[in-house]
């Protein structure tokens, strides 16, 4: 092991982001349920009100709705506020705030304020935790002009991504799969930031180009490591941000590999995945194509307790290397 | 002994209301209950720990006389709304364990056919329109089975059991609203067991009782020891009767505690350990209720270790009925999404 190589996991590196902009600017602030001495229902906020007290790690009581206002108000007047919701499905309770308030409000005043609020939405499936704890729901929040939607799926980018939202002007939405909260990786100390609306090629390959976003990312990458032995080159991008969406490097990826399989968690249809498959088709990526554009997504159902039914519902490496095996062989 | 009791039963007059109220036979049934709900929880515990039950729980354990007594006058056909920590709820509303073993085991025998789970957990058949992930998810849906009743004529009452916690929420004050201004046949119970996970009510809620709150939806709001089943079956019959009677709702605040933390990945660092030790040592419902029985000669020691053997042999038929039990399809992953027409 090379020492200087620092890993965190990802809880932690979106802590040690949120104490670095705390250390920062005196205008952040912490607000959500059972964030201070709790420390977070997953423990990313940890003994952060230790720290920086209760005034500015603040536990609001069980309401969503009137606490993402509260954020959103005092983002509009000069505050730095990161919300943390308890599960990202508890964002249905605050929709009219974050999608009639904090998406419009500056365009609604004609530019004479921002919104500069950060929200983290801890998501996803695979605790055994049902149907109203375990939602996709980031596409939701991507249909909303105003917002910026990111899904970082390393410590890395969890880091660095948090802090490129909290500096930016205009409310960030942040998805964090609870998967990958334990994962480890290389966190560079201090602060540094990764772009929104910027994707990643985490792994270069003439094959075929997976896009995929948040946990699917290493799912893709898993299953790109299972092919190479039969010869097949997988090219894996990591979306990282689905508004604003970073068509060119989807797009120039296409044009090298002439294959496209995207790979995302949420419910398939009306998907990122639909978004992806179409702005490829709408460029001029679509004359490469040697084949059909694949989607890999969630089931057409609510996630359910049974885990066996619970990992069926979502796309699994075998999935993923399935459809990857049979859209570079020409199988359809 | 049934001299004693005798006697006893002569000068009932003078016991608590559940004592005149109802007979002894069916107090003891209560009594039985209460131990049913405390080892199914003890019980879905283990086998949480064991391996067995996967995702999370929320137990209700030392809540047991606030559900069975705000369930001792519903009749079958009334209904509830329950929440996270509602498998004390459905007991009481008359759910079978060895069905919520298996809803816990992910099985299609489950209540909810393995979709569910814990938090999920309901017996449509006896009225309990189901636990709710949601906090205060289930208020409003009392207020529109309530308006059912009274639109169809049923003559349902509809409980909404909800905590401390949820009392801050949209939902709440909404829903609460509109059952006043409707008069509808609804009974609002906050368990007010001091926190919503890690939050009490001093740093979470502006007022010192829940109840103070149905002041601004003019119905009646009625504190009880929810650790003392006959205070809280009183403050039920009473609201029940005013619901059927067709004059409204009632908010009761059941004052409660949970001897365990909030799920499974609770730290109980926002309390004290004397804290709970001392809710544990004084005040627990079922030592309390069965002391009380004992001492007015309704029940002997006898009568006690008969109800608890009974109890664990259910528990122990639950288990292995949960696990003989077949695991849904593949197949079967988008079933009862929608409803299946012909
Ligand atoms: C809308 C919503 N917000 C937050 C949560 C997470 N959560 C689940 S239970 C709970 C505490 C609820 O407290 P209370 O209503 O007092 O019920 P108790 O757990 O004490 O029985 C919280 C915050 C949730 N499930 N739903
Ligand atoms: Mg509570």
């Amino acid at each position: 092991m090379d020492a200087v190589v620092r890993e965190l996991s990802y809880a932690q590196a979106i802590q040690e982001a949120m104490a670095i902009a705390m250390d920062m600017d005196e205008r952040v602030f912490l607000m959500g349920e059972d964030i201070g001495v709790y420390g977070g229902a997953f423990q990313v906020t940890g003994d952060l009100v230790e720290r920086y007290g209760t005034d500015r790690v603040i536990d609001t009581p069980i309401s969503e709705l009137g606490g993402a206002g509260v954020a959103v108000g005092a983002a509009v007047t000069g505050m730095r506020p990161i919300f943390e919701f308890q599960f990202s499905d508890f964002a249905a309770l605050a929709m009219e705030q974050i999608v009639n308030q904090a998406a419009k409000m500056r365009f609604m005043l004609g530019g004479e304020v921002s919104v500069p609020v950060v929200m983290r939405f801890p998501a996803g499936s695979g605790t055994g935790a049902a149907a109203q704890h375990s939602q996709s729901l980031e596409a939701w929040l991507g249909h909303v002009p105003g917002l910026k939607v990111i899904q970082p799926a390393t410590p890395h980018d969890a880091k660095g991504m948090l802090l490129a939202a909290v500096a930016d002007p205009d409310p960030v939405m942040i998805f964090e799969h609870k998967l990958l909260y334990k994962m480890k990786g290389h966190v560079p100390e201090g602060h540094y930031t990764v772009p929104i609306g910027k994707a990643e090629i985490r792994r270069e390959g003439r094959d075929l180009t997976i896009v995929a976003t948040s946990i699917m990312v290493q799912k893709a990458l898993d299953a790109a490591a299972a092919l190479e032995g039969e010869g097949i080159d997988i090219e894996v991008v990591d979306l990282r941000t689905i508004r604003p969406i970073d068509r060119q490097t989807v797009i120039d990826s296409v044009k090298k590999t002439s294959r496209l399989l995207c790979v995302y968690e949420a419910v398939k249809t009306l998907g990122i995945g639909a978004e992806v498959s179409a702005l490829v088709a709408e460029s001029e990526a679509f004359d490469y194509l040697d084949a059909p554009i694949v989607r890999l997504g969630g089931a057409e159902t609510p996630i359910p307790y049974n885990p066996d039914l619970e990992k069926a519902t979502v796309p699994q490496v075998p999935d993923i290397i399935a459809a990857a095996r049979d859209l570079v062989k020409g199988v359809r | 002994m049934a001299g004693a009791s005798k006697a006893v039963a002569d000068s009932r007059a003078n016991l608590p209301f559940v004592y005149r109220q109802y007979r002894p036979e069916q107090l003891r049934h209560v009594l039985h209950k209460m131990y049913l709900i405390r080892r199914f929880e003890e019980g879905a515990e283990e086998c949480y720990m064991r391996g067995l039950i996967h995702g999370t729980m929320h137990l209700s354990i030392g809540q047991e006389a606030s559900a069975m007594g705000i369930c001792m006058p519903l009749a079958e056909d009334d209904q509830i709304t329950s929440t996270h920590r509602g498998h004390g709820h459905c007991i009481a509303k008359g759910a079978e364990v060895s069905r919520m073993f298996a809803e816990f085991f992910g099985k299609t025998t489950g209540y909810c056919k393995g979709r569910g789970g814990s938090m999920h957990i309901a017996d449509v058949a006896k009225g309990n329109l189901g636990a709710n992930g949601i906090v205060a998810g289930g208020i409003p849906i009392a207020v529109g089975a309530a308006l059912s009743s009274k639109m169809i004529k049923t003559g349902k009452v509809v409980v909404s059991f909800f905590g401390d916690g949820a009392n801050n929420e949209g939902a709440f004050h909404e829903a609460l609203n509109m059952a006043a201004i409707w008069k509808l046949p609804v009974i609002f119970v906050c368990e007010n067991n001091g926190y919503g996970m890690s939050t009490s009510t001093a740093r979470s809620t502006a007022v010192k009782n829940i109840a103070e709150r149905a002041a601004a939806y003019s119905m009646p709001g009625v504190i009880v020891n929810g650790n003392i089943f006959s205070e809280v079956a009183e403050a039920s019959f009473k609201a029940v009767e005013r619901a059927r009677a067709g004059e409204g709702p009632t908010l009761i605040e059941s004052k409660t505690y949970r001897h365990r933390g909030h799920s499974k990945s609770d730290r109980n660092r926002y309390r004290t350990k004397e804290e709970i030790d001392d809710w544990m040592a004084n005040r627990d419902p079922i030592t309390l209720f069965e002391t009380e029985l004992r001492d007015f000669g309704f029940i002997d020691d006898q009568g006690i270790q008969a109800i608890r053997d009974a109890v664990a042999k259910e528990i122990a038929d639950g288990i292995e009925f949960a696990k003989a039990s077949p695991a849904p399809e593949i197949a079967t992953l988008e079933n009862y999404v929608y409803t299946e027409q012909a």
